[in-house]
């Protein structure tokens, strides 16, 4: 087993490092129904690490409780080492944690430029009165900013449609603008929910695409839920299996294949 | 440093008109690329830097004078430079079209050795890598965007700007060798090497010397009174022999600046924002564009729709007789200038025309309602007839004489003959010097004073010199009752509606004409979406009967216009079918410039063309598909055979 400290090589010659977020023992209940039941696993610097399970296994809620929407009623989240108290989402997301969501919140009647820029918020130093003035520091803050978020829609290659409002957009190209929102923050951890929901094969390789290069060029951490097997396989480092709130796989693509709980979860279990 | 050779009246060599501009025109823009939505420029010494440094990081390299040096990207003023860097250390760029695929660019690869590869990113690497173990002389492969690249295996992969580092930090070992090799360029040295597209059977290596180069950028610059300050958008195929002389050859012998866009999706914003002077476009970008005007005119309120279409029916009727410079009434002039203010102006400006002041159109015919359409608009667009191995010009339509039937006069220094059957052959300083590697296709095509066949038919106007050319010489056939076949004039008769977009006629050697078209998805899916049609694929679409009912009146309407031609008659369209796959040049039947493969489409649709003489009303057909990426998959449909009326020939009704 490695340690909390440890790094290691991936085959591909990615470095994972130690690790940067713990969950220990979570639960988490709505009045009486547990959503989450005893829960721990970590998350380590530098991986892209899947959580799935069948629908109602609790994975969204998984996710709501790492950026901090949700307060879990039992278990600790470590993050950086240290023990973090219950926090608002806009204390979570100051921390370095960004996410984007299964039914796409993005600014409707705002450009993709300046839903972008809207991720970087958390990294703007001038107040209200400084940038309605728009002289000086605020400026010269503004136009760093904006190269920053210029650089996400090269990466993205979303150029086209920098200054089409987002409502106007398809849905795959409206993942793609979630995804610059929360690069936008430069995270520490990029959590994305179902980021693969409801694509075309073609989005979805082209979406798996991108988030392979946001590992591999930022170095972002990935923790992402999705429902299609296949791309979690191939994309993850380690997979997190979840069924009716509990935890009932945890290891490499490989390990959590065939894993025999796994296989009942999925497939179903014979009754005779 | 040691000036490059230079003649008498003017520099003999591409690096040389660098070095002229760097100092002539030190601190004008030569390269404007957007990149992070700001457009990044370079002034004519940058560029001289930056060229220089990547010639030593070159030489640093290894490369040895006579290489080939293969280019495959997007237009970038980085590969730009990289073909003169080329040049510089003695070497031969050879510009490859990016879409092609692993296999045709491991032929064309092969084909010049190319032991330098220069690329945009890592799609390109990645077909380079695919098919490397069978190029026996390739060995180091540059790249620009390191996206994606950083975990490959770098022993023989360079990224562009640490190239050009390391060519900085070796400047004073190189330096001497880097000049000396400038130093030995002249007009006979091999300036690039452009493959052609291939519409009959492998590319083809087009060498052009310096002398090709220069001399024909010399003459049509002059010829359309070309200026330092004028800016064009580099945005077609780098491979492309008029990307080449315009983006290269015009812009350093003239200093004008070239603008790249950010993608090839940004182009029309990119262009409005650069508004060029000087713009060249083939046929297909003007119809796209038009199309996309009249569709969203469709969708307008009624007292724009209303204000639009009568201040176009009077641009029709005077706006190119304003063009021209001829006489025009005061009050059409009047009512022009204020169809200028609320229409032609604002409409100019969307479309990123304000500033055209050369605009040019070749490759393909062009419709002529769309010609006019654009010429009415006060937009200066002429057509011009060329092809790689005269270095692009052969003939254009001066200021003044142009008109949408003929492709204009010789260019300076051009000279023309018509051969017996008709095919048109030139003689030119532009002239290739040979096919690499291919003697037999040299002396086919060039002979020993220099006359170049072009494979078109055509005649020159007895009373204007205007040149008009009908088809390939090699597609002009025989029916089978001995009247002329001329495919490619009904084609583009075909062409002109926006609905079709792609039409292949048959015939040579049988009873009478059938053809194939491919529907335009936009024209007609906006259309569709207009009158409530639902689809659900361009499969279904494709046969909708309504959809077939107007394909035929178009079919009609065609083979009434070409009744007329009492030569040409006989090629109207009895039976057409609309194809439920759009012709590809992923698939082959077209080449990477669009043009239609004749005998592979009669190949591969073999089942559907004897369905179309055998009198059938309908037949069932697998086709096999290539996609972008290689995989293969099949499509199956049921198409249905469709009539069409024919015309009286006119001679008839003329004798009676």
């Amino acid at each position: 087993m490695l340690d909390q400290t440890d790094s290691y090589q991936t085959a591909d010659g990615r470095t994972i490092g130690p690790v940067v977020m713990e969950m220990k023992n979570i639960t988490l209940r709505f009045g009486g129904v547990e959503a989450i039941k005893d829960i721990s696993f970590d998350i380590r610097e530098g991986e892209i690490r899947a959580i799935i399970g069948p629908n109602g296994a609790g994975k969204s809620s998984m996710l709501n409780v790492i950026s901090g929407f949700y307060v879990p009623q039992e278990g600790e989240v470590w993050y950086k080492g240290s023990r973090r108290p219950a926090m608002k989402p806009f204390q979570v997301a100051r921390q370095g944690i960004a996410r984007t969501f299964q039914n796409i919140a993005l600014f409707e009647g705002m450009t993709v430029l300046d839903n972008v820029m809207t991720g970087r918020l958390t990294h703007m130093e001038t107040g209200l009165f400084a940038q309605s003035l728009w002289k000086g520091k605020a400026e010269a803050e503004e136009i760093a900013n904006r190269e920053v978020a210029e650089k996400i829609i090269d990466f993205l290659e979303i150029q086209a449609i920098r200054k089409t409002p987002v409502a106007r957009l398809p849905y795959g190209l409206k993942k793609r603008v979630e995804l610059a929102r929360a690069l936008a923050a430069e995270p520490t951890i990029l959590l994305l929910d179902e980021p693969m929901a409801g694509m075309n094969v073609e989005e979805k390789e082209d979406m798996s695409r991108f988030i392979l290069d946001v590992n591999d060029e930022f170095g972002t951490t990935i923790a992402l839920i999705e429902h299609d097997m296949g791309v979690v396989m191939d994309l993850s480092d380690r997979v997190v299996v979840m069924d009716y709130g509990k935890k009932i796989g945890d290891g490499t693509p490989d390990e959590v294949r065939n894993n025999q709980e796994v296989i009942d979860a999925y497939l179903g279990v014979a009754h005779d | 440093m040691a000036k490059p050779l230079t003649r008498a009246d003017g520099p003999a060599s591409v690096p040389a008109l660098l070095h002229r501009n760097a100092e002539q025109f030190a601190d004008a823009p030569a390269y404007r690329e957007k990149e992070f939505g700001i457009w990044q420029s370079w002034t004519w010494s940058q560029t001289r830097d930056e060229v220089e440094a990547l010639a030593l990081g070159l030489l640093n390299l290894g490369v040895n004078e006579g290489d080939f040096i293969a280019i495959i990207g997007r237009n970038r003023p980085y590969l730009y430079w990289a073909m003169v860097a080329a040049e510089m250390v003695g070497a031969v760029p050879v510009p490859l079209y990016q879409d092609a695929n692993a296999e045709e660019m491991a032929y064309v690869l092969d084909h010049c050795g190319a032991r330098f590869v220069i690329v945009g990113d890592q799609e390109q690497v990645d077909k380079v890598i695919e098919v490397q173990e069978d190029l026996h002389q390739f060995e180091h492969l540059i790249y620009l965007d390191p996206r994606g690249l950083r975990k490959y295996d770098h022993t023989t992969l360079h990224q562009y700007s640490h190239v050009q580092d390391q060519g900085r930090a070796a400047r004073d070992e190189f330096i001497k060798e880097l000049e000396a090799r400038q130093a030995k360029l002249d007009y006979d040295s091999t300036g690039v090497m452009l493959y052609t597209s291939g519409t009959t059977g492998k590319p083809k290596g087009v060498v052009l010397s310096n002398r090709n180069i220069i001399e024909t950028a010399k003459s049509s610059s002059a010829f359309d009174g070309l200026r330092q300050t004028d800016d064009i958008l580099a945005y077609l195929p780098m491979a492309w022999v008029g990307d080449f002389i315009f983006s290269v050859g015009q812009a350093m012998w003239t200093g004008f600046c070239t603008n790249c866009p950010e993608s090839a999706d940004t182009m029309h914003v990119d262009l409005r924002e650069i508004g060029p002077t000087y713009y060249f476009a083939p046929p297909r970008v003007f119809e796209t564009q038009l199309t996309n005007v009249m569709i969203r005119m469709e969708d307008a309120g009624r007292f724009k729709k209303w204000l639009f279409d009568h201040f176009m029916a009077h641009a029709r009727k005077v706006g190119p007789d304003i063009l021209d410079g001829r006489n025009v009434s005061q009050m059409d002039r009047f009512k022009y200038n204020l169809g200028e203010f609320f229409v032609y102006g604002p409409l100019k400006n969307t479309l990123g025309f304000s500033r055209v002041r050369v605009g040019y159109t070749a490759g393909e015919a062009i419709g002529p309602e769309i010609f006019d359409f654009y010429r009415s608009l006060g937009i200066n667009l002429k057509q011009l007839y060329g092809q790689t191995e005269a270095t692009v010009f052969i003939t254009a339509q001066p200021d003044g004489e142009v008109r949408s039937d003929t492709v204009g006069v010789t260019c300076p220094g051009v000279e023309l003959k018509i051969a017996d059957n008709g095919e048109v052959f030139y003689r030119s300083p532009g002239v290739f010097v040979e096919y690499y590697k291919n003697p037999e296709s040299t002396a086919d095509t060039k002979d020993a004073e220099g006359w170049v066949a072009t494979g078109d038919a055509g005649f020159i106007e007895e009373d204007t010199g205007h040149l008009r050319i009908i088809d390939r010489a090699k597609d002009v056939g025989q029916m089978a009752n001995g009247s002329l076949f001329a495919p490619k004039y009904v084609e583009n008769k075909l062409k002109f509606f926006p609905n079709i977009l792609e039409a292949v006629v048959f015939g040579s050697g049988r009873e009478q004409c059938t053809a194939f078209i491919n529907i335009d998805l936009t024209a007609v899916g906006n259309w569709a979406e207009r009158n409530n049609i639902g689809y659900a694929s361009y499969q279904e679409l494709a046969q909708h009967p309504q959809v077939l009912a107007t394909v035929k009146s178009h079919v009609e309407e065609v083979n009434a216009s070409v009744a007329q031609d009492e030569m040409l008659s006989g090629c109207q369209v009895h039976r057409f079918v609309v194809l439920h796959k759009e012709l590809d040049a992923d698939d082959g039947e077209l080449t990477r410039t669009r043009k239609v493969r004749r005998r592979i489409i009669e190949d591969k649709y073999s089942d559907i063309i004897n369905a179309l003489y055998d009198g059938s009303d309908e037949v069932s057909t697998t086709t096999e598909v290539t996609y972008e990426d290689g995989r293969k998959g099949s499509i199956s449909a049921t198409l249905t055979i469709c009539d069409a009326a024919v015309s009286v020939v006119a001679a008839k009704m003329a004798a009676q």
